[in-house]
């Protein structure tokens, strides 16, 4: 466990992504089976022991210290298994602590009952670093900003394969497992997943820019702005694959049975709606949809209020047949041939653009904003379904951004290389005539689309302009403009000015420009289209 | 006869030694001022009379450039004050020159400690136990969840990094007065000689504590290196400059903290800070503890920190105590 302990620790107080990668590395390549596997189940937050809760540990901890003191102690550090890991009594003896794998089994096989008794007899065989990666292991609540996917990079680190592979591997298998460790570090035969409900790799596109493509190599499609899936059946099963990989068959229940066969199918999952116009009816724009994710538990009311369905556009397996080496167009007759067989309330299909050449799909992409859809895709028509994002085979072609001018609010600084800069700002826009007595209103924050001599000089001007500082934070005195880019406004309770914006990052910095000239809400809001 | 210890006064602006006409650590200009050590919260300018070990009047010498009207106490020296009053200046361990203030009137012995610890530290004396019927303590670091670990243990952490990362540098925030010298002092002890860069706020109070006698090894000025020469190197500055522009001309520094509040790791996340180095120079929960078993006084007060929980201890066992409000003690970035 203190090797385990270190890494979190670690983790904690490291903020670049590419070190938490390589100390993910270092400890997966280090650390023997099956200790690397339980502890990359529970950096991934993929263990659960339900007999240990956080009331277990404030009680364990109350008959130990005096409860006056402990909650105060509590109160201070404002975590409860960190400060029971500070204050549990050294022991009068210290016996050898525990390896991961041991202490899995421990945890396992405790009950509401024998973890009074046996949760203790672990803490004494640990330092207070041991302690809190126990507790925090126990109840499954790591909270150290290690996603799946970081973990799945960090382990392709590790042992040199691709990222590809690990997501087609890892999934289906169950922690420690040992088979995608023999197979990534002791070369043994990958294991068998072809016929479990796993995840398989997307295929991504490349960002088209200043490319032209030959419409008769290439085919069309909206880009549409829901949640890219992976709809699969397999033995029977069901599940539901968001784009990291992540299983998110629990927040949609509506669609786990409506599959009729076994198959693997890509799509873009979205709620019914007025926009977004498809063969089978509406989609409701993305922040409709933003109601639906991340839920845990979904109410009868939610699933009639937003009702979600997936826009299918690929099919990767079907009935046991593997497309995924045929090219993109025989895919896409299987798929047309198939949507009969597929429930219309759950199932549509992204339709093709027809266009004559290159000009005309320009035209069509110009009014795509109408649509509330997010720009083209084009997809080469003899392509085989490769993971990942390979140059030529698949381009996304994004509508232009909405731009706005915005005055500069708040500046905050940074973390890792830009930890001395003032990087990240708050906008705001008028709520009225500036020059009638109108204030700025917070419309959005933006951390991105500068270059470093600009961050070096706008920092300079947050520092020379700071009218009030809350902590790491910076008020200036609102006198430089931004035109920010951004791909859509809506509607937002969560904010004082009512709006809220997706991908919000700074276009330009308007250093001519005086900031009473700067936009007004009223603008902002003219520009939603939900 | 007056009523038992009714001649020491705590008001909020300092203790009131009323007999003596005198103050210790006052917040605001007296005529008569007990300093116990150089820290800003207890020594400020502008008294008629500052009383003050050597060590502590050069610090405010140099800090606020206080002349006038030093006198100076050694440690073990007692002074006679007025209306009967005798001080003597006793070693708290806190920093070069700290001292614990014993007041002696009328047969009654109260010890004001200032801040204090009670672990080993190679730039001050050791903090000495002397009874007394009133101990007047600090609590910076009053919770039981305080406990500093063995500083090589924290030099061994930022010796390992050092050695992991040959291309940066580490830069280590400490407070400019004692815990940079402590730390520079002890990473010599553990072996680490090569030159240490330091942040120019830092430099005099070196100087001085080497004119004490502490030896810190080969020191560098930032502002007179070059980028190059710190790669590998530890450099040292306040904590204020940690995330500050300053520290752009260093080689991709790790940022470390020597600060007893690292010992909570939401502190040190909230400071940016990758490598936490537990190190304090106030007693921990323990050492409180202890040194009150150890001092046994008929009452305990408690002039700044976290006194609740302090409080509640001695209530578990069965001593007297009470907190004094004092105003404008205390350092965040101990």
């Amino acid at each position: 466990m203190e090797e385990l302990a270190a890494l979190i620790d670690a983790l904690v107080y490291t903020r670049s992504r590419n070190e938490k990668l390589r100390l993910i590395a270092e400890y997966l390549r280090a650390t023997p089976d099956p200790d690397r596997g339980w502890a990359l189940a529970a950096l991934t937050d993929g263990l659960d022991f339900p007999a240990v809760k956080s009331s277990t540990i404030r009680n364990l901890l109350m008959e130990r210290v005096d409860p006056v003191l402990w909650t105060l102690s509590r109160d201070f550090v404002g975590d409860t298994a960190e400060t029971a890991s500070l204050l549990w009594p050294a022991p009068e003896t210290h016996p050898a602590p525990p390896s991961v794998s041991e202490t899995v089994e421990l945890l396992a096989g405790m009950t509401r009952k024998s973890v009074l008794t046996e949760l203790p007899l672990l803490m004494d065989r640990l330092d207070p670093s041991g302690r809190y990666a126990l507790l925090k292991l126990a109840t499954g609540a790591m909270r150290i900003g290690i996603s799946s996917r970081l973990a799945k990079v960090a382990f392709a680190q590790a042992f040199e394969v691709t990222v590809e592979e690990v997501e087609e591997h890892w999934h289906g298998l169950t922690p420690p497992y040992e088979p995608l460790f023999n197979w990534a570090a002791h070369g043994h035969a990958a294991p068998d997943t072809a016929n479990m409900p796993t995840f398989r790799p997307f295929m991504l596109a490349h960002p088209l820019e200043e490319t032209v493509v030959d419409l008769a190599d290439y085919a069309a499609e909206w880009k549409w702005d829901g949640i890219r899936v992976q709809l699969v059946r397999m033995g029977g099963e069901t599940r539901l694959y968001s784009r990291g990989g992540d299983d998110i068959s629990g927040t949609f229940p509506e669609l786990l049975d409506i599959l009729p066969m076994d198959a693997v199918l890509d799509g873009e999952l979205l709620v019914r709606g007025s926009h977004q116009g498809g063969e089978q009816g509406g989609a409701a724009s993305f922040n409709a949809l933003q109601q639906r994710l991340g839920r845990k538990v979904v109410s009868k009311k939610m699933l009639a209020e937003y009702p979600a369905f997936v826009r299918l556009y690929d099919v990767l397996i079907l009935e046991g047949t593997d497309l995924r080496e045929r090219p993109w167009s025989e895919r896409r007759k299987v798929l047309e041939a198939l949507m009969p067989r597929l429930p219309a309330s759950h199932f549509d299909l992204s339709q093709v653009i027809e266009a004559i050449d290159f000009d005309q799909l320009t035209q069509i992409r110009a009014g795509a904003r109408d649509e509330a859809i997010e720009g083209l895709m084009l997809k080469r028509r003899d392509s085989p379904y490769i993971a990942g994002r390979k140059t030529g085979l698949w381009y996304k072609w994004k509508r232009d951004p909405l731009l706005i001018d915005a005055v500069l609010m708040y500046a905050q600084r940074g973390s890792g290389k830009r930890s001395s800069f003032y990087s990240d700002y708050t906008f705001g826009c008028w709520d009225g005539d500036p020059d009638a007595g109108a204030e700025l209103l917070p419309v959005g924050k933006a951390y991105s689309g500068f270059t470093d001599e600009e961050l070096k000089r706008i920092d300079r001007h947050v520092r020379t302009h700071t009218i009030n500082r809350f902590g790491p934070v910076r008020e200036t005195d609102r006198s430089l403009v931004f035109e920010l880019a951004f791909d859509s406004v809506h509607e937002s309770k969560r904010h004082k000015s009512g709006v809220a914006m997706r991908f919000p990052r700074v276009h330009r910095v308007r250093w001519d420009k005086p900031p009473h000239e700067a936009d007004r809400l009223d603008a902002l809001k003219a520009l939603i289209k939900d | 006869m007056p009523p038992p210890l009714s001649w020491i006064r705590p008001e909020p602006w300092g203790i009131h030694v009323v007999p003596a006409d005198a103050w210790i650590d006052p917040s605001r200009p007296v005529d008569r001022a007990l300093v116990t050590h150089g820290h800003a919260d207890h020594a400020r300018g502008g008294h008629g009379q500052t009383v003050a070990t050597p060590e502590t009047l050069a610090i405010m010498e140099l800090r606020y450039f206080t002349r006038e009207g030093a006198t100076p106490v050694a440690y073990g020296e007692t002074i006679e004050l007025k209306g009967g009053v005798s001080a003597t200046y006793i070693p708290a361990g806190h920093v070069l020159g700290s001292a614990q203030i014993l007041l002696e009137h009328a047969g009654e012995r109260v010890v004001v400690t200032g801040d204090y610890k009670r672990r080993p530290d190679p730039t001050c004396p050791p903090f000495e136990v002397t009874p007394c019927d009133v101990f007047i303590t600090e609590a910076t670091f009053g919770l039981p969840l305080f406990c500093h670990p063995p500083i090589a243990q924290e030099m061994a952490k930022l010796l390992d990094r050092l050695a992991a990362h040959p291309d940066r540098c580490v830069l280590v925030g400490a407070y400019a007065l004692g815990k940079a010298q402590r730390v520079i002092a002890e990473l010599r002890a553990a072996g680490h000689h090569e030159p240490i860069y330091l942040h120019g706020a830092l430099v005099n109070l070196c100087r001085l504590y080497e004119e004490f006698g502490v030896n810190l090894g080969e020191l560098r000025l930032v502002s007179e290196a070059t980028k190059d020469e710190m790669r590998g190197r530890v450099v040292m500055c306040p904590p204020g400059a940690l995330n500050d522009r300053w520290s752009r001309r260093l080689p991709d520094p790790i940022t470390a903290m020597a600060s007893g509040w690292m010992r909570v790791r939401q502190r040190a996340r909230q400071k940016n800070v990758e490598l936490p180095l537990i190190i304090s120079d106030h007693a921990d929960w323990g050492e409180l503890t202890r040194t009150i078993e150890e001092v046994s006084p008929q009452e305990t007060w408690i002039t700044h920190g976290r006194e609740e929980a302090l409080l509640r201890w001695h209530q578990l066992h069965q001593r007297r105590a009470r907190a004094l409000a004092l105003v404008g003690y205390e350092d965040e970035d101990d």
